[in-house]
C-alpha cells in the first residue's frame, strides 16, 4: 500500500493548496456535525426520557387528586377499589434487592477472590466465560426456569404454595451475580501486587493478606459491584414478575406471595384504561422507580468519585 | 500460628467452592434449559405459526421478529454509538459539557429496562402515534442498547496507541481522516466483537418490549411483498411479539394448554442464538486479530 499525504501534490502552488485546505475543512464540518448531533441526541433522549416520566407520573398527585403521602404510606394497592398504596410493593422491591444482594454478595465475592487470588491466569481463563454465559441468558428464561423448576421445588420442600420472595432473591440473586463477580474482579486486579508482598513479607497467611490488606484496599470497588447489582436487582422486572406471585400486600413470609414495583407496572400497565386514575397510579410507580434509579446511579458515582480521588 | 492456617485453609475452601457453585449453576441452568428444549425443538416448532389457545403452535413469526427487530435496532445503533464513541475518545475536551454528557449517558446505561420501555411507550405508541410496533420497539431498544456501543466504540478507540494518530497527524492528515483511515480499522475487530455481544443483548430483552412492541404477531406471509401490509413480514408498523416476550407472554398472560413446553423449546432457541453470538463474537474477534497481526 502507498501512503498519500493530502500535502505532497501541490505544495508549491499556494492557491490549489488552500482549496485543498479548504475542502478538507469542508469535508471535518460534516463530521462534526454529525458527532455534535450525535453529542446533542443523548442529552435530547436522557432529558425527554426524565421530563417525560415525571410529567405522566405526578398526574395521580396533580390531576386525580391522590395526594403524594397517602401514596407512598398507604398499605392498601387495589385498582378496582381505587386504592393507591404502595407501601407493600415498595417494601417489596426492598426486600427483593436487599435479599437478592445478601445472597449474592458473599458467593460473588468468594468467586472473585478465587478469580483473582487463587486460580491465577488460568482459573480466570475458566471462570470468565462462566460470568460472561451467565450474563447473556435473558431475563425472561431465569424467570421461566424460576418458574417451573425453582416455584415446584420450593413448594414441596419449604412450604407455601412456592411463589414469593424466597423464589425470588434466589432467581434476582443468581442473575446479579455476575456484575458484582466482575466489577469485584476489576478492583482486585487493581489492587497493587506489592501489597500483597508486603503482606506475606510479614509472614501473614494468603486468607490474612485477602482480609486485611486486599480486601480493604478494594472495599470502594467491592461496594459500587454490591450497589450496581442491587441497582440491577431493584430495577429487574420480568423474572421477578414470573415468580413472585403478583400479590399486593406486605408477605407474611418468604414463602407466600407478594409484589413489587415492577412486577406491578408489568402485570397492571397493559389492563388499565389509558387517562384513567388507575392507568395513573401505575405511572406513577413508574416515578417512584426512576427515582430510585436516579439514587442508585448518584451514589455509585459518588463512590466512584471518592475512590479516583 | 497453628489457628491462621486453619483459618486459612478453610476459607480457601470456602472461595473454591463458590467458584464451583457459580459454575455448577451455570451447567444446571444450559443442562435444565437445552435439554428440556431438545425435546421439543423441531422443524414444524420452528416453522409454524404460534397458535393462541390450542397446542402445538409454532415460533416462526416470534423468531422472525426478534431478527427482524434486532437487525433494524442494530441500523439505529451502530452509527449512533460508533459516532458517540468517536466523541467521547477523540474530539471531547475535558471539561464541564463532557462530563455532563457522560453522565446523561451512564444514566441511560443504569436504568431499568422496564423505565426504557415506558418512555417508549410514551414517546413512540402515544405521542408519535406509532401504536405498538416494530418502529417503536426498535426504537426504544436503540435507546437501550445505545449507550453500551458507546461506551464499547470509546474503549475500543482509547485502546489504540497514540504513535498512531501522532503518524497520522505528520502525514497532515486531520482529525476526522485520522478517525476515518488509521483509527477504525485499527479498532474494527474490538468493535466487532462489541457489536456482537451487544446483538445478544438485544435479542434476549424483554421488558422495553411488552410495551412497544405487543404481545401479538400476525401470521406471516412471506411471499406478501406489498410493505404495510399486515402480514407481510417487514412492514415496520404492525405489531411484533418477539421470541423472549412469547416465553413470558405465554407463561402469564396465555392460555395455550402446552406453554411450558412451547416455553421451553423457544428458551433453548433463544439461549442457543445467544450462546452463537458469544462465540462468534470470540471466533471473529480472534481470527481478524490474527489476520492484522498477520500482515
Amino acid at each position: 500500500m502507498t501512503i498519500q499525504s493530502p500535502h505532497s501534490k501541490d505544495l508549491s502552488q499556494t492557491n490549489h493548496w488552500l482549496l485543498e485546505g479548504m475542502k478538507r475543512y469542508r469535508r471535518d464540518l460534516g463530521a462534526h456535525i454529525f458527532i455534535y448531533a450525535v453529542a446533542i441526541f443523548i442529552i435530547l433522549a436522557s432529558l425527554s426520557l426524565t421530563i417525560f416520566l415525571i410529567t405522566k407520573g405526578v398526574q395521580l398527585f396533580t390531576h386525580d387528586g391522590v395526594s403524594l403521602f397517602t401514596m407512598i404510606f398507604g398499605s392498601v394497592w387495589d385498582l378496582h377499589d381505587g386504592k393507591y398504596g404502595a407501601l407493600p410493593l415498595i417494601a417489596g422491591s426492598f426486600a427483593v434487592t436487599v435479599l437478592a444482594a445478601l445472597f449474592a454478595t458473599p458467593l460473588s465475592i468468594g468467586t472473585a477472590l478465587f478469580m483473582v487470588e487463587i486460580a491465577n491466569k488460568r482459573g480466570r481463563k475458566w471462570m470468565q466465560p462462566v460470568i460472561e454465559m451467565l450474563v447473556g441468558i435473558p431475563s425472561v428464561v431465569y424467570g421461566f426456569i424460576g418458574l417451573t423448576v425453582l416455584v415446584p421445588f420450593i413448594r414441596e420442600h419449604f412450604g407455601g404454595i412456592g411463589f414469593g420472595l424466597l423464589a425470588s432473591l434466589i432467581v434476582v440473586g443468581v442473575m446479579i451475580a455476575p456484575t458484582i463477580i466482575s466489577i469485584t474482579v476489576d478492583g482486585l486486579l487493581g489492587v497493587d501486587q506489592s501489597l500483597r508482598e508486603g503482606s506475606y513479607a510479614l509472614g501473614a497467611t494468603r486468607w490474612q493478606m485477602i482480609s486485611r490488606v486486599v480486601i480493604p484496599a478494594a472495599s470502594p470497588a467491592i461496594l459500587s459491584a454490591i450497589l450496581l447489582g442491587m441497582a440491577r436487582a431493584f430495577g429487574e422486572a420480568l423474572a421477578v414478575q414470573m415468580v413472585i406471585g403478583n400479590t399486593a400486600v406486605f408477605p407474611k413470609s418468604l414463602v407466600y406471595p407478594a409484589a413489587t414495583l415492577t412486577t406491578t407496572i408489568t402485570s397492571s400497565l397493559g389492563e388499565t384504561v389509558e387517562g384513567s386514575t388507575a392507568n395513573h397510579s401505575l405511572w406513577a410507580l413508574g416515578l417512584i422507580l426512576l427515582a430510585m434509579s436516579y439514587v442508585f446511579i448518584l451514589v455509585i458515582r459518588w463512590i466512584g468519585r471518592k475512590r479516583n480521588a | 500460628m497453628l489457628k491462621a492456617k486453619h483459618v486459612d485453609r478453610l476459607m480457601t475452601g470456602l472461595m473454591i467452592g463458590s467458584a464451583m457453585i457459580m459454575a455448577g449453576i451455570l451447567i444446571f441452568l444450559l443442562g435444565i434449559i437445552l435439554l428440556r428444549g431438545a425435546s421439543h425443538i423441531s422443524l414444524s416448532f420452528l416453522t409454524s405459526n404460534s397458535s393462541s389457545f390450542q397446542a402445538g403452535g409454532g415460533i416462526k413469526n416470534q423468531l422472525w421478529n426478534s431478527f427482524y427487530l434486532l437487525v433494524l435496532t442494530m441500523v439505529f445503533t451502530v452509527p449512533i454509538g460508533l459516532l458517540g464513541g468517536i466523541y467521547f475518545a477523540e474530539y471531547a475536551k475535558d471539561n464541564k459539557w463532557t462530563s455532563f454528557l457522560r453522565s446523561c449517558v451512564e444514566l441511560l446505561a443504569s436504568l431499568p429496562s422496564i423505565i426504557v420501555g415506558m418512555f417508549g411507550m410514551l414517546l413512540f405508541v402515544n405521542v408519535f402515534g406509532w401504536g405498538f410496533s416494530i418502529l417503536s420497539g426498535a426504537l426504544t431498544l436503540t435507546i437501550f442498547n445505545m449507550p453500551v456501543m458507546i461506551q464499547v466504540s470509546e474503549a475500543a478507540l482509547r485502546a489504540i496507541p497514540n504513535h498512531q494518530r501522532h503518524g497520522s497527524a505528520a502525514l497532515g492528515a486531520t482529525r476526522w481522516q485520522t478517525v476515518k483511515t488509521v483509527l477504525l480499522p485499527a479498532a474494527f475487530p474490538a468493535l466487532l466483537t462489541g457489536m456482537i455481544l451487544s446483538a445478544g443483548r438485544v435479542f434476549g430483552e424483554s421488558a422495553a418490549l411488552i410495551f412497544t412492541a405487543g404481545l401479538t404477531t400476525p401470521n406471516l406471509h412471506f411471499r406478501q411483498w406489498h410493505l404495510f401490509a399486515m402480514d407481510s413480514p417487514f412492514n415496520p408498523m404492525r405489531t411484533a411479539e418477539t421470541l423472549s416476550v412469547h416465553i413470558w407472554a405465554v407463561n402469564t398472560v396465555g392460555i395455550i394448554p402446552d406453554a411450558a413446553q412451547v416455553a421451553a423449546g423457544a428458551s433453548a432457541v433463544l439461549v442457543l442464538v445467544i450462546l452463537l453470538f458469544n462465540l462468534s463474537a470470540r471466533i471473529i474477534g480472534r481470527m481478524i486479530e490474527r489476520g492484522i497481526k498477520g500482515n
